[in-house]
């Protein structure tokens, strides 16, 4: 019977929660690897009990942790992210050269193909690869040695490569964003990329179209369909259909466009997720309601989703790799919040329900869809 | 025999309970305990110490005979009752937070 796993990375540890199809009883497994932040838990597409984890601690750094049977049991793997040949520098705050300085991983992405593949999006910004399995890593140093390297500079989070979306069909098209820079592809496997940033608009920067130096928080594909991108930045939900080449911006109805995390139905690829944010500075829900909005028609009209939601005096904030989707034939769509909550809906969007409310707060949220 | 002694979080990386046993040959420094226990525990690599450059992360301290030994050069011997195995080498996660 198929079945569906969650994983969440907290700033206190990693938690497996596991269900099967109906979605309504869940085991809840950890806190692993408790004490230590967990930016992210994910696994491989290509063998779902392979698992990776990003375990970081103020004290002790980065480490990798590896499993080999869906989260049982867990090795730690590599930690040497060290940046390819002499690192130069990249703008700081005050905007004087600052040396590229490895902080942690904020995001793991296994290969659609091989689960001894895996790329790592780290702060500093760069990309990383390992092929075997996350015992050595090495930089895809392209990315960071682009022309506009040396200008990229910090948001307030830090400067980190967080997303990682694979073509599923191209494996030489990759496309990664980081905040404050904005989208990057690659179409030869990342020896070479370029900005795809093209109509984002952000007041926040001195030239507000400029070619990198955006704030993109998310982005989100669905592999049926690899050129259209959707993406949250830090304000504006926007829509590529062209691979990056142009955005236009679909924030439509949405009662604030700022936000962190966006996702992509399993089996409808114009019905997208966002969760409204006040404003920058407040990160909460507006009006304290926690309201996921969906668009069935690929942005511009969406719907406020409600239903087992709180409803009133709600004040946390859902984090950029906070959503993720299953593919059972209802699509389910999860979320985490920085109050420890994650919530479930088995049925697209229209209900909801804690399945844990009091982990630590949540940074991430991946789900896979067991056999 | 050198005794070592891990913070509750190293510990459990490295999936070992109470304190760690070490031969060291030659002089007993800090850069030799570490080599050592890095050897035997390869997953304790980068969390004590860097990589490449061997620097003390920020936030781990040395401690060894209610001396502090943090800011001692890796290569300064250790306290002679370090290196007979009288009084352990403490690896320290720094107090912070509030």
């Amino acid at each position: 019977m198929s079945g569906v796993r969650v994983l969440v990375g907290t700033r206190k540890g990693a938690f497996v929660l596991t269900s099967d199809a109906k979605r309504q009883r869940w085991d809840v497994s950890g806190p692993h690897f408790a004490g230590w932040e967990i930016y992210h838990v994910t696994g491989s597409s290509a063998d779902s009990d392979r698992l990776y984890a990003s375990q970081s601690s103020g004290w002790f750094g980065q480490v990798i942790q590896r499993s080999d049977d869906g989260g049982t049991t867990w090795q730690p793997a590599g930690n040497q992210f060290s940046y390819d040949g002499v690192p130069g520098t990249h703008q700081w705050y005050d905007g004087t050269p600052h040396p590229w300085e490895f902080a942690r991983v904020w995001h793991l992405e296994p290969s659609l193909t091989d689960p001894d593949t895996v790329y790592a999006g780290v702060e500093d910004a760069a990309l990383f690869r390992s092929i075997d399995g996350g015992q050595t890593w090495q930089e895809l140093s392209g990315l960071r040695d682009h022309d506009s390297g040396s200008s990229w500079q910090p948001g307030a989070g830090g400067m980190c490569l967080h997303t990682i979306i694979q073509h599923p069909t191209d494996p030489g098209r990759i496309f990664v964003a980081i905040s404050s820079a904005g989208v990057f592809r690659t179409d030869d496997a990342g020896k070479t990329w370029r900005p795809t940033n093209r109509g984002l608009h952000s007041e926040q920067i001195p030239d507000p179209v400029a070619e990198v130096g955006h704030c993109v928080h998310r982005l989100a594909m669905h592999p049926s369909r690899p050129d259209v991108l959707f993406m949250q930045k830090h304000w504006d939900v926007m829509r590529s259909d062209d691979a990056g080449e142009s955005w236009q911006e679909v924030s439509g109805d949405l009662p604030t466009d700022f936000g962190f995390p966006i996702a992509v139905h399993a089996h409808e690829p114009d019905t997208v997720y966002v969760v409204p944010i006040k404003s920058d500075s407040e990160h909460y829900p507006p009006e304290g309601k926690l309201r996921v909005y969906r668009s069935r028609i690929g942005g511009h009209e969406w719907e406020p989703l409600t239903k087992g939601l709180p409803q009133n005096d709600c004040y946390v904030n859902v984090l950029r790799d906070a959503m993720a989707v299953d593919s059972l034939d209802s699509c389910g769509i999860y979320f985490g919040t920085t109050g420890g909550q994650v919530y479930a809906s088995a049925d697209a969007g229209d209900s909801w329900t804690p399945i844990v409310r009091d982990l630590p707060s949540v940074l991430s949220v991946e789900v896979q869809t067991l056999p | 025999m050198i005794r070592v002694r891990l913070p509750a979080h190293l510990r459990t990386l490295a999936h070992l309970e109470g304190e760690v046993q070490l031969h060291v040959a030659g002089q007993a420094t800090q850069r030799a305990v570490l080599d050592a226990l890095e050897c035997r525990y390869p997953m304790l690599r980068g969390t004590i110490r860097d990589h490449v450059t061997h620097q003390r992360r920020a936030f781990v301290r040395f401690f060894a005979c209610e001396q502090d030994l943090s800011h001692e050069l890796p290569d300064a011997p250790l306290p002679e009752a370090v290196g007979t195995g009288t009084e352990p080498f403490l690896v320290v996660g720094a107090m912070a937070g509030g």
